[in-house]
């Protein structure tokens, strides 16, 4: 049992179903946390002071990146086995099966673009609070205070370039769990020809749901920048 | 009715393989597909041409023989159906018909459109069965099983290992094939006793001969012509895992 998760098809994708499992109800919290900045930009940045650099932050963040990196090495290794099982001479002529979900047939290339949206996002974000604090600074390089997260995504998303940027990360996003959040349940055995309509219809709003979550975030700071109390 | 046919021509396992077009005419709309390669080849043969080889056995869809990737499709465009299963009728007059071998790491060519399936036969042999006395047949009712489960058991075993789920997959991945025989096993007192011991040798041994891991397509129950659920892939993921974790 010890090594089946390393050397098993199977218990590799138990890893990337535990994993994402993991990372989709993160993504949850993150997206709940999002929607207090238009709520209330107060009450956000209570949060953002409340979290900070604190160790339960840090500890939270480090399992997080472990989560990410682990989904993503395994990514990796099941793609490259799949590439050469499929073998190097390929079908001349391809069809959409009937009933295939083109999110599921793309994964690999929507992980990757939701990790270079989460790069930029760490450069956007992480990078100007939590960071700064861990080096001990209170104020980013934008001058802000590192507790001051509403104003950030003010000066962020008023720049309409990182808007696109966002909601494009944002779709990727929701390709991905149309098909992950499902099929996480199916990697584990939790699946039948009953909830399989079910299954997917809760995997599309789970998605759903984060990609409006977020994406509201972003365009009411865009649209109605005041909110944050910039103007 | 005409065709044109592009047809994967490769002299052996080792040679490097073409396409080849061919032109069958006068074919009756009721003519099998199968009926129809035979008629390309008693053509070839009187032309002293090579014939194309390709695999077919019972000819009425439950031997698993015939393979052929038909327009992009594994069996041809009918759902739920081998090739043996398809007629002329379902193409229009005048089409051209892509016909090329299972493509899969694992299914190598052996000539024209025959592949080497034996990596189904090598899975089979590492647990596929149970270990009974085959004396005398049993009584049929000596031990009573749900008529769900039975009715199960028997979708499962429709499966004639044919490879279009391997071959369809983007993967590679032999998860229905492997899924539907620890299925069918797993659903039946007979079989429930080794249970766990079949699916973690089976699914070592699909590894082992370089399948790919199932990314939860659907592609394989699109293209199976036993129409087998991949409802069957969550079951041998349930076997598979609570065997481990009893391990």
């Amino acid at each position: 049992m010890s090594c089946f998760l390393s050397n098993s098809s199977l218990g590799k994708k138990l890893v990337m179903s535990v994993t994402g499992c993991f990372l989709v109800l993160f993504i949850l919290f993150h997206m709940s946390m999002n929607v207090t900045a238009i709520i209330s930009p107060e009450g956000y940045n209570m949060i953002c002071e409340f979290l900070g650099a604190n160790w339960y932050a840090l500890a939270g963040t480090v399992v997080l990146a472990l989560g990410v990196v682990i989904h993503f090495i395994y990514a990796i290794i099941l793609t490259l086995n799949n590439y050469r099982a499929r073998g190097s001479q390929r079908y001349a002529v391809t069809v959409q099966e009937p009933g295939v979900a083109w999110a599921s047939k793309n994964m690999l290339v929507l992980g990757v673009i939701v990790l270079l949206g989460m790069a930029l996002h760490l450069y956007n974000f992480w990078a100007k609070m939590q960071l700064v604090e861990i080096m001990g600074g209170h104020t980013n390089s934008l001058g802000l205070a590192v507790t001051d997260g509403a104003a950030l995504i003010a000066y962020t998303f008023s720049q309409w370039y990182y808007v696109v940027l966002y909601l494009i990360w944002f779709a990727a996003l929701w390709f991905h769990l149309t098909h992950g959040v499902w099929s996480m349940f199916q990697t584990v055995g939790w699946a039948n020809d009953t909830w399989y309509p079910r299954l997917k219809c809760i995997a599309n709003i789970v998605a759903t749901i984060v990609f409006l979550g977020f994406a509201a975030v972003v365009l009411v700071y865009f649209f109605c920048p005041c909110i944050a109390g910039a103007c | 009715m005409n065709f044109t046919l592009k047809i994967w021509r490769q002299k052996d396992a080792k040679s490097k393989g073409a396409f080849e077009t061919y032109k069958v005419e006068n074919i009756s709309a009721d003519t099998s597909f199968l009926e129809m390669l035979d008629i390309l080849n008693n053509n070839l043969i009187h032309e002293g041409k090579e014939p194309v080889a390709f695999d077919h056995d019972c000819r009425e869809g439950i031997c698993g023989m015939c393979s052929l990737h038909i327009n992009g499709h594994a069996h041809g465009p009918s759902q739920g159906a081998t090739t043996c299963q398809i007629y002329m009728r379902k193409f229009k007059d005048g089409d051209t018909i892509t016909i090329e071998p299972w493509r899969s790491a694992a299914f190598p060519v052996i000539k024209d459109l025959v592949v080497n399936r034996s990596a189904y036969d090598q899975i089979l042999q590492a647990g596929g069965f149970i270990s009974v006395r085959t004396n005398s047949v049993p009584d049929a009712n000596a031990i009573p099983i749900p008529k769900a489960d039975a009715d199960e058991s028997m979708d499962a075993a429709a499966c004639i290992g044919c490879g279009a789920c391997a071959a369809t997959c983007k993967n590679g991945s032999a998860m229905l094939f492997v899924a539907a025989r620890v299925s069918s096993l797993a659903k039946l007192p007979q079989g429930r006793v080794e249970g766990a011991r079949r699916a973690k040798a089976m699914v070592a041994k699909m590894d082992e001969l370089g399948f790919g891991n199932c990314t939860n397509t659907g592609a394989c129950q699109a293209e199976c012509p036993k129409q087998i659920s991949i409802a069957h892939i969550a079951r041998l993921n349930r076997e598979f895992l609570s065997a481990k974790f009893e391990d």
